[in-house]
């Protein structure tokens, strides 16, 4: 019961959030001294023309009219149509999605599989070398801009050695698998086809470590930090006083208590990949979201922009649902109040 | 005699507060590395060795040698004094987002957080709101929306840092409202404005400092992320996130374009960010124990 009222509370509160949402994005759009006709048509267009597309983009219309008309578009899943590709924005956000899951997702596991150990060596080995490199790595991770990390990467592993590609979900000789998840790596596999698994993980390298690298950073730090107030406490030195092997005490009764504190920072871990993944996809030529949202916002394309920073702004606050949810259930503490 | 009195106490606190943090010799190297960075955009003019925007197209493309120390890029430019009047700009971002936001921030979240109820839950619904965009998506909608320059993406990035500082406020007023130096305040009929500007604020400006140290580099990551992709600082402007965009079609023969502005990102958020970390551990005796 108290599971239920607690997931009631924050779906609510999301859905106060998502209204909120709309109408600064929808106000960012619509209060811009720049002119989307112009931007779309050019400057030899007709007086007909402007006045056809203004009509067809409800841009003739009361602000509290575009308002409504989009609030109630986006009620039936209609997030306009994109002035640049001229497709439905639902059509190109859902093909441009599943590519930006990937490379987050990628990213995630890196931070995960490298941040955690990474944190852990640094608590048991405090104050000593492999502390002092971790803590580096991490300041360095936290303060790196993730578009120079890109082109650097791109430099040394794809120019200079040609160990990786530089760019792009798959080589241009593999043909893409058939879509099932959108996710190459995972529609591959389900295909069986392991050349396109081979070339679509190779691809994944270095945008996912290069956007991963700040994650790490964070995560690393986390866990270091809850895993020293861990090994301090009772029942560690309970554990050790049983007689227990060291390298169990740490994973059985430390690390598990350490982690809860880095889960809950996944899910705000998860928006700053969405922000990161806008640099790191320009750079390595990545179709995702973030390379749509930057060709959208140069062209002044509205619906696109409003469509991509609604979808970022909704993901945003599902991810940290998620998160408290696992977080509810790891705790106990939080199931008794 | 007594104003004599009163700076040496005050000056006594300040060295109080102060050797925490000089204590730790990591934050006597950030503070070093901070300073170079603030001499350098103050003396840009004294200490670079060309003009950052003359083009010498017979030295275009020159390697880092003892005429171009970081070398040219590819108009001729000289590399160092571009990173040199970049330090200016950076610094000029940094400090005005973090102002701009911080007390706007901090004036929304010392109101919530005093006059509670129904003003409470409206400025931090309109927080979450904020907080619920991934910052540079919505950071580049408005600069895409406001046209692309400089300024704008200044405005871009305080409109969506201000949230952290108004959330972190107002948690802590909430914490110290029903304090007895408050209760005692309020009973001798201090006004509402006295509260919060002579009792509460002085209380919570620590965190608010802590928090200002990671924004100052993280602002000029963002900034310098949006003139990257065109919403920032425009061309021949020396930003540093110009000069690695410029120099991204070189990256395979002329690294050095885009190397050095990188490298001078880096040092600056690294030292703001060290200078964050040692400011926490001085002040939250918590984490002081646990690291």
């Amino acid at each position: 019961m108290r599971f239920l009222g607690f997931l009631t509370r924050r779906i609510v509160g999301i859905a106060a959030v998502m209204v909120g949402v709309s109408i600064i994005t929808f106000a960012i759009s619509h209060v811009i001294p720049a002119d989307p006709v112009a931007a779309a048509l050019g400057d030899h267009a007709t007086d007909q023309q402007i006045a056809a597309f203004r009509a067809e983009y409800h841009l003739d219309r009361p602000l509290p009219e575009q308002y409504l008309t989009y609030v109630n578009g986006l009620l039936h899943g209609d997030l306009g149509r994109s002035i640049r590709t001229r497709r439905p924005v639902s059509d190109d956000l859902f093909d441009s999605f599943p590519a930006t899951i990937e490379l987050s997702l990628a990213a995630l596991l890196v931070a995960i599989l490298v941040g955690i150990p990474a944190g852990v060596w640094s608590a048991i080995a405090r104050g000593r070398l492999p502390d002092h490199l971790v803590r580096l790595a991490s300041l360095v991770g936290g303060s790196i801009p993730v578009f120079w990390l890109g082109l650097i990467v791109i430099g040394l592993f794809y120019y200079q050695l040609g160990w990786l590609p530089g760019g792009a979900r798959i080589d241009t000789f593999v043909a893409p698998p058939p879509t099932r998840t959108g996710l190459y790596t995972i529609d591959s596999l389900i295909a069986g086809d392991f050349e396109a698994l081979r070339s679509s993980i190779l691809h994944l390298v270095l945008p996912a470590l290069t956007l991963g690298y700040f994650s790490t950073a964070v995560i690393a730090r986390m866990t270091r930090s809850s895993m020293l107030e861990v090994l301090g406490q009772d029942y560690m030195r309970t554990a050790r006083a049983k007689g227990l092997q060291e390298r169990l005490v740490v994973m059985r009764h430390g690390l598990r208590n350490a982690l809860i504190p880095t889960v809950t920072i996944l899910g705000l871990t998860f928006g700053s990949l969405l922000s990161g993944a806008v640099l790191t996809e320009t750079i390595f030529s990545w179709p995702g979201l973030g390379r749509y949202a930057t060709a959208a916002a140069i062209a002044l394309d509205f619906p696109a922009v409003l469509g991509v920073t609604l979808l970022a702004a909704i993901v945003y606050p599902i991810a940290n649902l998620l998160v408290d949810i696992a977080y509810f259930w790891l705790d106990p503490r939080t199931q008794r109040g | 005699m007594v104003n004599a009195a009163s700076v040496s106490v005050r000056g006594l606190r300040l060295a109080a507060r102060a050797a925490p943090i000089l204590g730790n010799p990591l934050n006597v190297v950030a503070i070093a590395l901070i300073a170079l960075f603030a001499a350098c955009a103050l003396l840009a003019p004294l200490l670079a060795p060309y003009d950052p925007l003359v083009q010498d197209l017979g030295a275009r493309l020159q390697p880092p040698s003892s005429l171009h120390w970081l070398g040219t890029d590819s108009l001729g430019r000289d590399i160092a004094s571009r990173i040199l009047y970049g330090a200016r700009i950076s610094l000029v971002i940094g400090v005005v987002v973090v102002v701009s936001a911080g007390v706007f921030g901090t004036v929304v979240g010392l109101i919530a957080g005093y006059a509670g109820g129904l003003v409470d839950e409206a400025l931090m619904r309109l927080t979450e709101v904020f907080l619920a965009f991934p910052a540079l998506i919505l950071a580049m909608a408005i600069a895409g929306a406001l046209g692309p320059s400089l300024t704008n993406a200044i405005i871009a990035i305080a409109a969506v840092t201000w949230a952290v500082y108004a959330r972190l406020t107002r948690g802590q007023i909430l914490s110290l409202r029903q304090r007895e130096f408050v209760e005692a305040a309020r009973a001798m009929g201090a006004s509402w404005v006295r509260i919060l500007w002579h009792h509460l604020l002085p209380n919570v400006l620590a965190p608010l400092m802590i928090q200002a140290s990671f924004d100052l580099g993280s602002s000029i990551i963002a900034a310098a992320g949006l003139s990257f992709i065109g919403f920032g600082a425009q061309p021949p402007t020396p930003e540093w996130g110009v000069m690695i965009s410029e120099g991204r079609n070189y990256i395979s023969t002329q690294p050095w374009l885009s190397l050095f502005p990188g490298l001078a990102i880096l040092l600056a958020v690294g030292s703001f960010n060290l200078l964050g970390d040692g400011l926490r551990d001085a002040f939250d005796p918590r984490l002081r124990r646990s690291d």
